[in-house]
């Protein structure tokens, strides 16, 4: 069960609702403690941005995997073997040295969790999904990428079954690189499209 | 603008983004439950995503805005359990020891206001210009409020998928086509928009018409 075993003092108030909300539905058997821990590590220690990168280091090595990407994310994806829940429907956004893409869910927090794993706060909370359709050169400053006004920007509003991810430009100076050296290069903010190489 | 707490593009101010470094999937084990609880209820079908969707977006503005994003998983979660009698609140409180606060009840005319026009246009190009009906729906959408009235481009289209907004209010389960339209930052947001930018939101059919 749950507890404030992570905290001194009394459990919170929402705390305490989630423990009720358990304890009704294992006692109706709607949920079983062993399958939330199941899917919690699922996410915890399996499912991250670390299949993304892979993803990624494979478009930059092999470009035939590459347009396969681009044409069909879903499939392309698949492939080295990530799919899911939230991953049903992938469209991958190629940047280029005019072109930046950004992802984004203005309605809630859709995010491509087979290859990113859950969603950070930032990209959950109002700030981030209120400002970027609107001044997203400024947020993605703000971010720490100042885009040239030469680079176009493309904002992608992820707000129907499609869920997307940003294959972001090599790096240059990488071409010695392995295949694992490359996804090592890559984080999840590049794949949302707030950092750019 | 009642009921619109969650449509948030173009909604503004609302401050700077609070990057936190390293953050964990889950910053305390009551999220990891609710995480799973949900993750469960919904892998058995006891709910749909539009139903669990619309049961966070009945929360009050205030609450919505002041609370984390598992508290609204939690809240969604508990009141939709709740209004489809597989739990009762009073269960909720007496296990709790405390008031089980839950979401406004959904307005009973939404899914009857405003139907969705469907089966009578034919499918969009690519290429073609479309204008995003002014809808005001009373109950679930994934029709932004920014695009409404705006024009812009067919630029992909992804095949059919259930309507969220008949989905999330009653049983039936019509399919319609969805499209990528891209706007031109310019038609959204007119002199204040930034240069070079673009946006693409996903669409179903019955939000969009033509372009004559």
């Amino acid at each position: 069960m749950t507890g404030p075993a992570h905290h001194l003092g009394p459990p919170s108030p929402v705390e305490q609702r989630a423990a009720a909300l358990e304890a009704v539905l294992t006692a109706k058997g709607l949920v079983s403690p062993e399958f939330i821990d199941g899917v919690v590590s699922l996410y915890e220690n399996d499912i991250g941005p670390l299949n993304g990168a892979k993803v990624v280091a494979r478009a930059w090595v092999d470009p035939a995997y590459r347009q396969r990407l681009l044409d069909d994310g879903t499939a392309a994806i698949a492939e080295l073997g990530f799919g899911g829940p939230q991953g049903e429907h992938m469209v991958v956004v190629e940047n280029t040295e005019t072109l930046h893409n950004v992802v984004v869910c203005t309605l809630c927090s859709c995010y491509p969790w087979p290859v990113l794993g859950l969603p950070p706060a930032w990209y959950k909370a109002p700030p981030y999904r209120a400002r970027m359709v609107r001044e997203p050169r400024a947020v993605l400053a703000e971010l720490g990428v100042e885009l040239s006004d030469s680079v176009e920007v493309r904002v992608w509003d992820s707000s129907a079954e499609v869920r997307y991810m940003v294959l972001p430009e090599r790096p240059s100076g990488t071409d010695d690189l392995t295949e694992s050296e490359l996804a090592g290069l890559v984080t999840r903010d590049a794949m949302v499209g707030v950092t750019r190489f | 603008m009642s009921g619109c707490v969650h449509d948030l593009g173009g909604s503004r101010p609302l401050g700077s983004i609070e990057v936190e470094p390293n953050e964990p999937p889950f910053k305390a084990d009551w999220e990891r439950r609710v995480f799973g609880m949900t993750a469960t209820v919904m892998a058995h079908e006891h709910a749909n995503e539009s139903e669990f969707r619309h049961a966070i977006e009945r929360m009050d503005p205030d609450w919505y805005l002041g609370s984390s994003y598992y508290e609204h998983w939690l809240t969604g979660l508990a009141t939709l359990l709740v209004e489809k009698g597989l739990v009762d609140r009073e269960e909720l409180e007496r296990h709790g020891g405390a008031s089980f606060p839950l979401s406004r009840p959904a307005d009973p005319s939404a899914a009857a206001l405003d139907p969705p026009r469907r089966g009578e246009s034919a499918t969009f190009e690519i290429g073609q210009n479309v204008r995003v009906r002014r809808l005001e729906p009373r109950g679930h959408s994934r029709c932004p409020a920014y695009v409404r009235g705006r024009t812009g481009t067919i630029v992909r289209r992804d095949g059919e998928h259930t309507v969220p907004d008949v989905e999330a209010h009653s049983e039936e389960r019509p399919t319609e086509p969805t499209y990528s339209v891209r706007f031109d930052a310019a038609e959204l947001w007119g002199g204040e928009a930034e240069p070079g930018a673009s946006i693409c939101v996903d669409l179903w059919e019955s939000y969009l018409e033509p372009v004559r």
